[in-house]
This record gives structure tokens, C-alpha cells and sequence, in this order.
């Protein structure tokens, strides 16, 4: 189907480059308004026509029915572009743009598609795009033909080939242009000149293409005749199984270290409050939670004032979220934990009554579902790399964002007074108390900190996790686990712990599945410990014995 | 029996009266007497006696040796899944598939013959001695390496965390083969009694108290004995019994095992009673509860490890099926207030003054970095 | 000091005195019903809904007079999402409080420890949610949605052209009792329609399973073989929003790979900002967003109650609708509360869909329901793009699974049992027995 209704779009476009003549504007608008007539097949068949006209005037109106703005007015079942404003639908014409009123939404019925329509709209949309001005988007319509490799395409496409300027463009469209004439040239010097194009590739769409070429039937008979064909297309299949490999391992390599920055994010703050302070904070994950709550409640203000700097929002979260939290954690310090310093067992069971107090009223105050938090654009989408790596950029800006925050705290820990206050007071308490440092205060703000950069990772994983009230719990663990394997009281520590546990547990994904890797990564945390009772990192010294 | 407090010989007593009482009131007094005592609280506080049972052994290693585990739910819960194993054998036929050998999520899962780790639990005595050994096996191996490399204090007890971690995820994998999230269920009968019968669930909770009232005294011996004192001076001073020359590793190992055999006799004695067993008694957040309880009674001191598991759990029904909208707010709230106003508990406060001896909190066991003199 | 302690067990013995002395036999001039729904812990997420939805439809109910003259009192305990606090909290409903039904349970999981207790005390559950099947109690009636009522349409409507020709199928699920079984049939059903075993692949992931990159990535891998390829999800709650997330993150395209979920509704997306994920799929029985005046007039009700406008309604919540209305009705023909006679009047029970068209209880437990299969908007609604042309009856025990298919739940004469390969009663049973 996809192929077909590609060729029809090319074709089309290819018309248009030659100049062919445009269809009467009156038989376009009727069938436009077939696009809101009866079920799927009949919108079907009126998106064929409409790409059969090839005129581009088409494209605004197969653009909105893809985008869901396509409206058809109940009263006189005349189709057109809606734009919800308010409590209102403003209408226009597809063809025209001209204004066509303001309807109630009980007034008018969305147009619907399903993934059929979607992927016919998509193939209509996509053919005109080949000689598009956009780069990317010339980049993208020549993915698509090595996909769908349609028959007829390739004069099209070799004239795209004469007028493209963009290298890149142009090694995609050689790319396409050789799937093309791999699965429809006749003479076997071309399959093989077109082998050699693909060996270049690192591409799960050319890998198929070419192992198709090897398989053999019931009767052991190969599909493709050619030998020498055959011996081109081994070597050029064990060459872009290579590079894949390749790509394969960069990108488990992006998935631990992803794994790792949300670990580092995690546990950075109980780095502070459990490593530095010596509170076993099970409320720990709660202000990871309050942290992501504060990223909704920012989220909701905007969408309610500002909708226009929705995208900026995160970056208004982040301070918010370290002040809440942070302004919790002390509140936490001085009504209850300062009366157990030196008692860390006990912080245990206060922290842990505090956890499910402050679950208890998130759950009361929001309500026990998860809540939207929306991704700025900024955050959203993916570079396709090559080789089927996908790096996202929620995960690419995590990782910045972790790193960063691990410098700033130790930048605050090395470079200022505050910093020097809290490993005097952290080192030797009286001896701090008697140089007239307030060593109440500065516990009091020290777990502020920590609370406070928990909070700044609830920003982060509210981008990758569901926000409800138990967000939390699931990170708990997981941090006391990078904390101790890294060694506590020690931030390089908790960096190289978080990472190499997320690299660990990336690379031993695929081999033993999700759940036994991370039992494995467990057992191993547990006879690490047991070879380094004090971490990857042990803090020498007088302070080690309490 | 060296038993020091009159308070032991009220726990035994009132442990023994409830043997001998509760089932009596439950089966021989008619249902509308004011006296009868219904079915549900007689398998209901049969659930207490079990988590009473696991806080022993808790408080055992504690709060007489300084060692908290917070993976003590682990040993509970395989000494429950050989109980388990056992009563799935039992079902024999019967289940929904009718398959003579298999239970029935094997079948589904397109086994086709049980695993050699199945092999015994048919025959009651050797899963008896299951629900003993394999907890203990388990803490002997565990406890072998960690105290050996003198793993102490919190790390220690995030270990066992992550030991307790690691088994209910792989107790959730159904490859298994101990029944996934679902777990061990639906089980007939115990030596050829209905688990249904009240008369059944009578003698469990008989059962239930008198092995309560025997753990206890044993480990009453235990903590009275020259050992036990020994344990008492790793607990405020390792490094110094250590140079005394006593191999501080293996008394640790000694009553860690011990222990750990103990939590798998309440597990076992917790399946009949509530009627499943699954992963979720893994989860550390149930561990860490039964460390709450054994602090809220009163740590080191071994009857306050019993009122406090039933005081809690108590607390927990009560408020689940009254306040269901807000109980965590009071269970949260009753910790936090336990831990700043009863530091050694509710036996530990009532009992001041009578008893001089430190306070079990007042032993630091700090972690690496708070090097901090000046705590109490 | 002996003093002190002999009084702390003391009073801890009274506390407990009170747990015998709380369960009063209060006059009988209210119905009580249960519902056990977790409303705290890791399910409380999607249960909550459900013990409000109960609230509102109990309210309603006494708005209208009650059942049998008399008023309903809801009883509500929160099992926390703990197992055998389930089968505690089921014991406790029946045994203390005497209700005439409970409402109740989500997971599987929840479902099985309170079974013995409910078949012991011979008490009445309604279950909401979609489940595996593989069971018929005498003592449950399911209201949610069995396999057949689910995920074989779902995978009928993806092998259709209008679902995209799917010859290629990934069955990603959660590790428990549901994924697996619903998976197990699927598998035989994709044998029988003759999808070969190598173009199957097959998924489990632990509860709450939050980084999905490397299995998005292995997804990505497998459908790029040349064969339009589908996904059919069992990922359970929590799971699914990290899920989705990563999908519309790595670009992965509905017209492309179509995502068909069983356990993802109104509910899950709310909490998901859509627009990335628009074409992918769920199948349920209701969507609230089908338009008759039944389900119109139920949102506005629901929102009312709830005091929120914005508040989705779901397939589990339809679930309970039907089925306390068939409790209602069932009570109000049969005279009584008793479980027994309820049980009887319940057969054949019939309430109007809020999809349109009549649900029917039928004599194996199991209703009849409509199927509809909806694509992801960007409002977080469904657009139906297909729907069953009839009601759909609930099978319990599944035709693809071997052991299963000779099985039979009937609760009626002469069959009498829940899983039966002949009648108990009757000329059927064979000579010898």
C-alpha cells in the first residue's frame, strides 16, 4: 500500500516539475470535502485523488487532516481547517484560508484517521518533498524511498541527485538511489557497483536488504542468481554488520551513560545528607518526588499565564524545585533529626515515618494519579545517529544537566565559605564549634542542600518518569546502592559509582535481560562490598572509626 | 532456662494462656456468646504471633549484637516459600488443571516436569527442615563473607538490603519457577487437614504461640549465656572484644544464622495462616517495617520486640479499615514520634530507671564520615 | 517495674480485646458494601478512581431509595497494596462487617489471595479490571474484559489492512501471571494464522520498569527486517509512561511500529503529554470518549462527584458500573442480600453499556461486552477506528491454550462448576463415575 501511494505522490511530483497542468480548483474542493465523507475507505480513496491532482494547493488540507485539525461543519457537512481558540473552533477553508466562521465544538465533527490514513497522508506528503527546499527534509524523503524502494522513482531521483548541493543529502539519495537499483536492476554489474555504494552504509534497512539477497529457498536455490552478486553482497553484509556492531556498542554506551546520569541524579543528594552527614534519609526519594511535583505546579502556572514560554518552564522549575525541597529538608532537620545526630539508626526510622507522612500528603494533595509534566521542545524528539542509534535529547540534556550539578556541589564544597564551614563541621564538630562556627546552622542548611539537590533531580526524572506519588520509592534503593558502592562522603565516588552501575547494567541488558542484570549488579554491589567494605572510594584517615 | 526479668515469665505465660484460650473460645464457645472469639481475629492475630516471631529475631541480632539487617524479610520469606512449596504438593491433583505432578503455573508455563529444587517439599519433616536450613544456609554464606571482611554498622545494613533487593526480583521472574508476582496460593491442606477448618486454624494458632513462647525462651538462654554476653560486648565495643582475642566473626555468624532460622520458622508459620506467599514479603520496605517494630517495642529488650510487632501490626488494621484515607499519616507520625520521644521504645521507657544499663542507642555505630565526638 | 510491664501487656491485650469488642452487629437498617481497593502503595494510583467511583455510584443509588427499601453504606478499607492484606481485609469485610458484596482488587495477584477467603465464607467479589481468565469462581463475578475480549480483536484489527497489514509481532509485557498468559494465547493464535516463531518476539520487564531505552532500541531492530511489524503491550501502570515516553522520544511512529496496550487508558495518559504518541492503540470495552447519552451523562456525574472537570473516566470504572447495577438489580429480583439467591438472579442480568448495547451476565461469571479498539489523540482521548458489531461473551477458559480449551465454566444445572470437562450432573456424566 505504502509503496504504491509513494509512487502516485512521486509521480505527481514529478508532474509538477515538468509543469503539468493543474486540476480545475472545483473538482479539488469536492474532493476535499470527500476527505470528511463516510469511513476510511471513501477518506482513502479522496487522498489518492487529491495526490492524483498534484496540485500543491492540496497539501494544506492533507496537512491538517493529518495534524487532527480537519473539522466537518454538522450543519451543512461542509469540510474545513479548525483552530480551537478559546471556547470556540474558528474555521477556515482548506483551499482558500478563507475565514469561515466561529462553530461550537458540539457543532462540528474531527475529521478521524487511523495508522493506514496516517501512512497515506504521510507517503502523499512525503512524495512532493524530494526536491523540497528544506535539507532535512530532502534527507528525510530520501530515507523514506530506500525504505519503500518504489518502482518508477529512480529518474526522479536522479535528477534530485543532479540538483542536490548538500553532501549529506546527496550521500542519502546514492544511498537510495542504489537500494533502488539493487532490488530492480537487471544486469548484475550495476547490483554489484550498487553493493559497493551500500557497504558504506550502517543501516538496518540496507543490512535486510542485503542478507534478503542470500537467503535461500525450500529447495536451496538463493534468491538472488548472480554468484558474483552473491560474493559482493557477503562481503558488503559482513561490512555493514561490522560498522553495526560498531554502532551497537556506542549505543549501549549512551544507554549506561544515561542510566548512569539518572543514577548520579539520584544519588547525588544522598551523596550529602547520607555520605556527609551520616542520616540514613529514607525520605530522600520523597524530595526527588516533591522536586518533580514543583516541576508540575510551574508547568501548570504557565500553561495558565504564560503558554508562550511554556518551553522555559524547566528552567524556572529548577531553582523553585531546590527551594521547596530544600526549604522541606530543613524543616525536616530541625523538628526531627537534629535531635538524633550520631544515631544514624534511629534517623532511619524517623526518615522513614517522615517518607510516608509526606507521600501520604502529595497523595492527599494531588491526588493518587500521575501527573503531566510536558517536555519543552527543546527536550523532545531524537538525533538519529546512524546504525540505529538514537540519541534523545531528554537523555543527552540529563546527562549535561547531572554533570553539571556534580560540579557546581563541588565547586560549593571546595571554593566557598560555606563549603569550608561544612567539612570543618563534618571533620571535627567541636573542634569547629570552638572556632565559633555555628555548627547547628550549618547542619541544618547542609541537609538543606542535600534535600535541595534531590529536589533538582525530581526536575530531571519528571522528564523520564511517571510523577506520581510514588516516584520516590523507586529510586531509594538505587541510591543507598551508588552511594555506598562509590564510598561514602566522597562526590567523585558517587560519580564513578553511579556511571560505571548504569554502564554495568546497560551492557548486561542485552545478554541477560532487564531483570537478571540487575540482580547480577546487585550480587555484585554485595561481594564488592565485601572485597571493599568501605566503597570504590574509602575516606582514609582518623575520621574512617568513629 | 536462665531467665532474668519476671518480665519473661509473663511473656511465656501470656503466650501460653493465648494457646490454650484462644482456640478454646474460638471452638467451644458458641458464636453468640459475648466470650466466642471469631474466626478472622483467631487468624489474624495467628499473623501477629508470626511478625512477633521475625521481630525476635530481629531484636536478637540488634539489639543485643549491633548487627541491623534490613533484609531480615528475606529469611521470613524463604522459610514462607518452603512452607509454601510443601502445601503446593500437597494440592496434588486437585488443581485447576488436574495435572497429577505439577502445580498449576508450571503447568501453564509449559513445564514439563518439576524442577529438581521441588524435589522433598512432598514430604512434610524434609520441609520442616527446609524452613530452617535454607534461611540459614543462606545467612551462614552471606553472613560468612561479610563479617569476615568486618562489613559493619550501615553497610552492613544496606547489603542486606540489596540482598533482599535481589531476591524479589528474582522471585518475580516466573522463569523461576516459584510462581512469579502471583507466588505460592491456593493452597488445601496441611497434613490432611483443611487449611479452611476453624478447627485448623485454631491449631496453627496454637501452634503459632507455643513456637513463639519456645523461640523466645531460647533466645532469652541465648542473650543469658556467657555467649550472649559476648554478643552484648561486640555490640558496644567490637573492636575491643576483638582484641581481647575473641573471633568476634564467628560469634556474629553464630547468631546471625540462628537468627535467620528463626525468621524462616515465622515465615513457615505465616503461609498456612494468611494463605499465599509471593515476592511482595521481600520488598525491603517490609523489612525495614519489622525493624520498626522491634524499635517502637523496645530494642534489646526481647518482649518489647513482641508487643511492638503486635502493637504495630495492631495499628495497622485498626487504621487501615477506620481512617483508610489518612493511616499513614498516623503510622508515619507514631515513628517519628517512637524515635524522638521513646528513643529505647515502649518497654525500654516504661522499664527507666529499673534498668541501668546503656542504652542500646547510646552505642553509636556511626558510618565512616560522621566522625563526631561530641554526640551523646 | 514489674508493675509497669505487667501493665503495658495489659493494655496491649485490651487494644487487642477492642478489635472483638469494634466488630458490633449494628441493626440491620443499612446494606453494607465493601470496597477493597488499595488506596495507598504502589496500585493506589489506578485504585483510588475506582473506591470513588464505588462512593458515587452507592450515593446515587440511595438518591434513587436504596435497594429493598433500605439505604447502601459503603464500607471502605485500604489494603495498601499489600497481598495478604487483601485476604485480611476481604476476611475482615465479611466476617466483621457482614457486607453484602465487595468491590474490589485490581491485580492478579490481589485477586488470588482473596479467592480462598471469599470461596471459605461463600461471599460475593466483583472484579473490574481486564484479567487473564483461567479461572471461574462461584464467588466472583468478572466485569472486566477476558483474553478474547481484548487482545485477540486487537491483534485481528492489526492484521487487517485498515490496522496495517501486520505480519511481524513484538509482545512486550510486565513479568506476571496477565502479560504471560494473554502472550501464551496470542502465540498460539498467531500459529494459527500462520506467523512463524521467528517473527515473534517476546519481552518481560520487571514491575515499574523505568529505563526502556535499550528495549525501544531492540524494537526498532527487530521491526526493520523488511516486515511491517506491530507491538502488543501488557506493560502494567507504572511502566507505561517511562514507556511511552522513550517511544515518542526515539521517534518511533504509529503508522510506522502501531502500539496495541490492554492496560494503558484515559487514566495512564493523563499523566503523558500525548502528542507524540498519537495513532498508537488500546483495546477496551469503553472509551470515554464515544459519544451516547448514557456515558455522556455518567462523565457528568463522575465530575461532579469528583469536583473536578477535568477528571477522565475508564474502561474498569464502566466495569463497575455494570456490574453494581447487575448487583442492584440481581438483589432487588431475588428479595434478599443472600449470596446464594443473588448469585442465582444474577445470571442473564442485563444493564445497557455506556458504549451502547447491553451487557449480559453470563452463567460462567464472565459478561458479554462489546470490543472497541481506539487510537491515541493529543488531548489524551481515544478516536474509535473500530468496534465489534455485536456484544462479545467473556470466555473464561481460553480455546488456544491446550490445557484450557477442554475446560468449561458453568454455573448453572446441569453443569454446576467452574472448570469441568463434563457436567457434574445430569445424563452426562460418564458411565463409571
Amino acid at each position: 500500500m505504502f509503496v504504491c501511494r509513494a509512487i502516485v505522490a512521486l509521480l505527481l511530483a514529478a508532474s509538477v516539475l515538468t509543469g503539468a497542468a493543474h486540476a480545475e480548483p472545483a473538482d479539488l474542493d469536492a474532493l476535499v470535502q470527500d476527505l470528511g465523507a463516510g469511513g476510511f475507505a471513501q477518506k482513502q480513496k479522496a487522498i489518492d485523488g487529491l495526490a492524483a491532482t498534484g496540485d500543491p494547493a492540496a497539501v494544506r488540507s492533507l496537512e491538517a487532516m493529518l495534524d487532527g485539525k480537519l473539522y466537518r461543519r454538522l450543519s451543512d457537512g461542509r469540510v474545513a481547517i479548525g483552530a480551537p481558540s478559546g471556547q470556540v473552533i474558528r474555521l477556515s477553508d482548506p483551499l482558500t484560508g478563507a475565514d469561515l466562521g466561529d462553530a461550537a465544538p458540539a457543532d462540528v465533527d474531527r475529521v478521524t484517521i487511523n495508522n493506514r490514513l496516517r501512512a497515506g497522508l504521510r507517503a502523499a506528503l512525503g512524495g512532493l518533498t524530494l526536491l523540497s527546499p528544506e535539507p532535512s527534509v530532502r534527507r528525510s524523503a530520501a530515507d523514506a524511498i530506500l525504505k519503500a524502494r518504489p518502482e518508477g522513482i529512480e529518474p526522479l531521483l536522479r535528477q534530485a541527485l543532479t540538483r542536490e548541493s548538500d553532501d549529506s543529502v546527496r550521500a542519502a539519495m546514492e544511498q537510495a538511489l542504489a537500494a533502488v537499483q539493487l532490488s530492480s536492476a537487471p544486469e548484475p554489474e550495476i547490483r554489484i557497483a550498487a553493493l559497493r555504494t551500500l557497504s558504506q552504509a550502517a543501516n538496518q534497512d540496507v543490512r535486510a536488504l542485503v542478507a534478503g539477497l542470500l537467503v535461500q529457498d525450500a529447495n536451496g536455490v538463493p534468491a538472488e542468481p548472480d554468484a558474483d552478486v552473491r560474493a559482493a553482497a557477503e562481503t558488503t553484509l559482513a561490512a555493514i554488520e561490522r560498522r553495526l556492531a560498531m554502532w551497537g556498542i556506542l549505543g549501549n554506551l549512551f544507554h549506561g551513560l544515561s542510566l548512569g546520569s539518572v543514577l548520579l541524579l539520584a544519588a547525588v543528594g544522598l551523596a550529602i545528607t547520607f555520605g556527609v552527614m551520616g542520616v540514613i534519609n529514607m525520605a530522600h526519594g520523597e524530595m526527588v518526588m516533591l522536586g518533580a511535583y514543583t516541576t508540575f505546579i510551574v508547568q501548570e502556572w504557565f500553561r495558565a499565564h504564560a503558554p508562550g514560554a511554556f518551553d522555559y518552564s524547566i528552567l524556572v522549575a529548577v531553582p523553585m524545585a531546590f527551594v521547596v525541597a530544600g526549604a522541606v529538608g530543613i524543616a525536616i532537620e530541625q523538628s526531627v533529626i537534629r535531635f538524633l545526630y550520631g544515631r544514624p539508626l534511629e534517623t532511619l526510622l524517623a526518615t522513614w515515618g517522615i517518607s510516608l507522612i509526606l507521600q501520604q500528603a502529595v497523595r492527599s494533595a494531588f491526588g493518587p494519579t500521575n501527573r503531566e509534566v510536558g517536555a519543552p521542545s527543546w527536550m523532545s524528539g531524537a538525533i538519529e545517529v546512524a546504525g540505529g542509534l538514537t540519541l534523545t535529547y531528554n537523555r543527552l540534556w540529563i546527562i549535561v544537566f547531572s554533570l553539571v550539578v556534580l560540579a557546581l556541589l563541588m565547586l560549593l564544597n571546595r571554593a566557598t565559605d560555606f563549603g569550608l564551614t561544612m567539612r570543618a563541621v563534618v571533620q571535627n564538630r567541636r573542634m569547629a564549634a570552638s572556632m565559633g562556627i555555628r555548627t547547628g546552622r550549618i547542619d541544618a542548611l547542609t541537609f538543606g542542600l542535600g534535600s535541595g539537590i534531590a529536589g533538582i533531580a525530581g526536575v530531571a526524572l519528571s522528564q523520564i518518569d511517571n510523577v506520581s506519588p510514588n516516584l520516590g520509592q523507586a529510586y531509594i534503593i538505587d541510591s543507598f546502592m551508588v552511594v555506598v558502592f562509590g564510598g561514602v562522603g566522597n562526590l567523585w565516588g558517587t560519580l564513578v559509582g553511579a556511571m560505571s552501575l548504569g554502564l554495568i547494567n546497560k551492557f548486561l541488558e542485552p545478554v541477560a535481560g532487564a531483570v537478571l542484570g540487575k540482580i547480577l549488579v546487585l550480587v555484585g554491589i554485595i561481594l564488592f562490598i565485601q572485597k571493599r567494605p568501605r566503597g570504590l572510594f574509602a575516606l582514609k584517615g582518623r575520621a574512617v572509626e568513629a | 532456662m536462665h531467665l532474668r526479668l519476671p518480665a519473661a515469665w509473663v511473656t511465656v505465660g501470656l503466650l501460653l494462656a493465648a494457646a490454650i484460650a484462644v482456640p478454646l473460645l474460638n471452638l467451644a464457645v458458641p458464636a453468640s456468646s459475648a466470650l466466642h472469639v471469631p474466626t478472622w481475629v483467631v487468624s489474624l492475630v495467628g499473623k501477629y504471633l508470626c511478625y512477633a516471631m521475625l521481630a525476635l529475631s530481629i531484636d536478637l541480632i540488634w539489639g543485643y549484637c549491633g548487627i541491623l539487617s534490613l533484609g531480615h524479610g528475606a529469611f521470613f520469606a524463604l522459610g514462607g516459600y518452603a512452607m509454601g512449596m510443601h502445601l503446593m504438593r500437597q494440592i496434588g491433583s486437585r488443581g485447576v488443571y488436574g495435572h497429577p505432578d505439577l502445580p498449576d503455573f508450571m503447568v501453564f508455563l509449559n513445564w514439563k516436569e518439576l524442577p529438581w529444587y521441588w524435589h522433598g517439599f512432598d514430604n512434610f519433616t524434609f520441609a520442616l527442615a527446609m524452613v530452617a536450613i535454607v534461611p540459614g544456609l543462606l545467612a551462614f554464606v552471606f553472613g560468612w563473607f561479610a563479617f569476615r571482611s568486618r562489613v559493619t554498622g550501615v553497610y552492613l545494613s544496606i547489603i542486606s538490603q540489596a540482598l533482599t533487593f535481589a531476591l524479589m526480583l528474582a522471585f518475580f521472574r516466573n522463569d523461576m519457577g516459584f510462581g512469579g508476582n502471583n507466588g505460592l496460593t491456593d493452597f488445601k491442606d496441611i497434613l490432611g487437614y483443611g487449611l479452611q477448618d476453624d478447627s485448623t486454624r485454631a491449631a496453627l494458632f496454637a501452634v503459632s504461640a507455643l513456637a513463639l513462647a519456645a523461640v523466645y525462651g531460647l533466645c532469652r538462654w541465648i542473650v543469658g549465656s556467657r555467649l550472649g554476653q559476648v554478643l552484648v560486648a561486640i555490640r558496644d565495643a567490637e573492636s575491643r572484644v576483638r582484641f581481647l582475642g575473641y573471633r568476634v566473626e564467628f560469634y556474629k555468624l553464630f547468631v546471625f544464622v540462628v537468627s535467620a532460622g528463626i525468621a524462616g520458622i515465622a515465615g513457615a508459620l505465616y503461609v498456612p495462616q494468611v494463605g499465599i506467599i509471593n515476592p511482595s514479603e521481600f520488598a525491603p520496605a517490609a523489612s525495614i517495617e519489622a525493624v520498626i517494630w522491634v524499635a517502637v517495642g523496645g530494642r534489646g529488650t526481647l518482649h518489647g520486640a513482641i508487643l511492638g510487632a503486635i502493637l504495630v501490626n495492631y495499628a495497622k488494621t485498626f487504621l487501615t479499615g477506620s481512617l483508610p484515607e489518612i493511616w499513614l499519616f498516623a503510622l508515619g507520625a507514631l515513628f517519628v514520634a517512637v524515635t524522638l520521644f521513646m528513643p529505647r521504645g515502649i518497654v525500654g521507657s516504661l522499664s527507666r530507671g529499673a534498668d541501668r544499663r546503656p542504652s542500646p542507642s547510646a552505642t553509636v555505630e556511626a558510618p565512616a564520615s560522621t566522625a563526631d565526638p561530641a554526640a551523646p | 517495674m514489674r508493675d509497669r510491664l505487667t501493665k503495658a501487656v495489659a493494655a496491649c491485650m485490651i487494644v487487642l480485646g477492642l478489635t472483638a469488642a469494634t466488630a458490633p452487629s449494628q441493626a440491620a437498617e443499612t446494606i453494607k458494601v465493601g470496597v477493597l481497593h488499595s488506596l495507598s502503595g504502589t496500585m493506589a494510583i489506578s485504585e483510588t478512581t475506582l473506591k470513588d467511583v464505588m462512593l458515587m455510584l452507592i450515593e446515587d443509588q440511595n438518591a434513587k431509595g436504596g435497594v429493598l427499601g433500605k439505604k447502601l453504606e459503603p464500607v471502605v478499607v485500604d489494603p495498601a497494596s499489600n497481598w495478604p492484606l487483601f485476604a485480611e481485609k476481604a476476611r475482615e469485610l465479611m466476617q466483621k462487617d457482614k457486607v453484602a458484596a465487595v468491590f474490589g482488587c485490581w491485580t492478579s495477584v490481589s485477586r488470588k489471595s482473596v479467592l480462598p477467603v471469599f470461596e471459605e465464607l461463600n461471599g460475593l467479589l466483583f472484579y473490574p479490571v481486564q484479567y487473564e481468565g483461567e479461572e471461574s469462581s462461584k464467588n466472583v463475578f468478572y466485569t472486566g474484559a477476558a483474553p478474547n475480549q481484548q487482545a485477540i480483536p486487537a491483534v485481528d484489527y492489526l492484521m487487517s489492512a485498515d490496522g496495517g497489514a501486520a505480519t511481524r509481532w513484538v509482545l512486550l509485557g510486565t513479568d506476571y501471571v496477565y502479560p504471560r498468559t494473554t502472550n501464551k494465547i496470542l502465540r498460539a493464535y498467531l500459529h494459527a494464522k500462520g506467523v512463524a516463531d521467528a517473527d515473534i518476539m517476546e519481552n518481560y520487564t520487571p514491575f515499574g520498569h523505568s529505563d526502556w531505552q535499550t528495549i525501544v532500541a531492540e524494537v526498532k531492530k527487530f521491526a526493520s527486517a523488511g516486515k511491517k511489524t506491530a507491538v502488543v503491550s501488557t506493560i502494567n501502570g507504572d511502566a507505561n509512561v517511562p514507556f511511552y515516553k522513550e517511544l515518542g522520544n526515539q521517534g518511533i511512529k504509529a503508522d510506522e511500529i502501531p502500539v496495541v496496550a490492554f492496560s494503558v487508558g484515559e487514566e495512564e495518559l493523563a499523566g503523558l503529554d500525548t502528542a507524540p504518541l498519537v495513532g498508537h492503540l488500546a483495546a477496551w470495552n469503553y472509551f470515554m470518549s464515544v459519544e451516547t447519552p448514557e456515558n455522556t451523562a455518567f462523565i457528568k456525574k463522575w465530575r461532579a462527584f469528583i469536583k473536578n472537570a477535568k477528571r477522565v473516566t475508564n474502561d474498569p470504572m464502566e466495569a463497575h458500573f455494570i456490574g453494581f447495577n447487575m448487583w442492584v438489580q440481581a438483589v432487588e429480583q431475588a428479595g434478599t442480600t443472600d449470596v446464594d439467591a443473588v448469585r442465582q438472579a444474577m445470571y442473564g442480568q442485563k444493564v445497557k453499556n455506556l458504549t451502547g448495547g447491553t451487557a449480559v451476565m453470563n452463567t460462567n461469571h464472565h459478561l458479554s461486552k462489546p470490543v472497541l479498539i481506539g487510537e491515541i489523540q493529543p488531548n489524551g482521548q481515544f478516536d474509535i477506528v473500530w468496534r465489534t458489531k455485536d456484544v462479545v461473551p467473556g470466555d473464561a477458559w481460553s480455546d488456544f491454550i491446550p490445557e484450557s480449551k477442554k475446560l468449561t465454566a458453568d454455573w448453572t444445572f446441569p453443569w454446576v462448576c467452574g472448570n469441568c470437562e463434563s457436567p457434574r450432573f445430569g445424563k452426562a456424566v460418564p458411565a463409571g463415575l
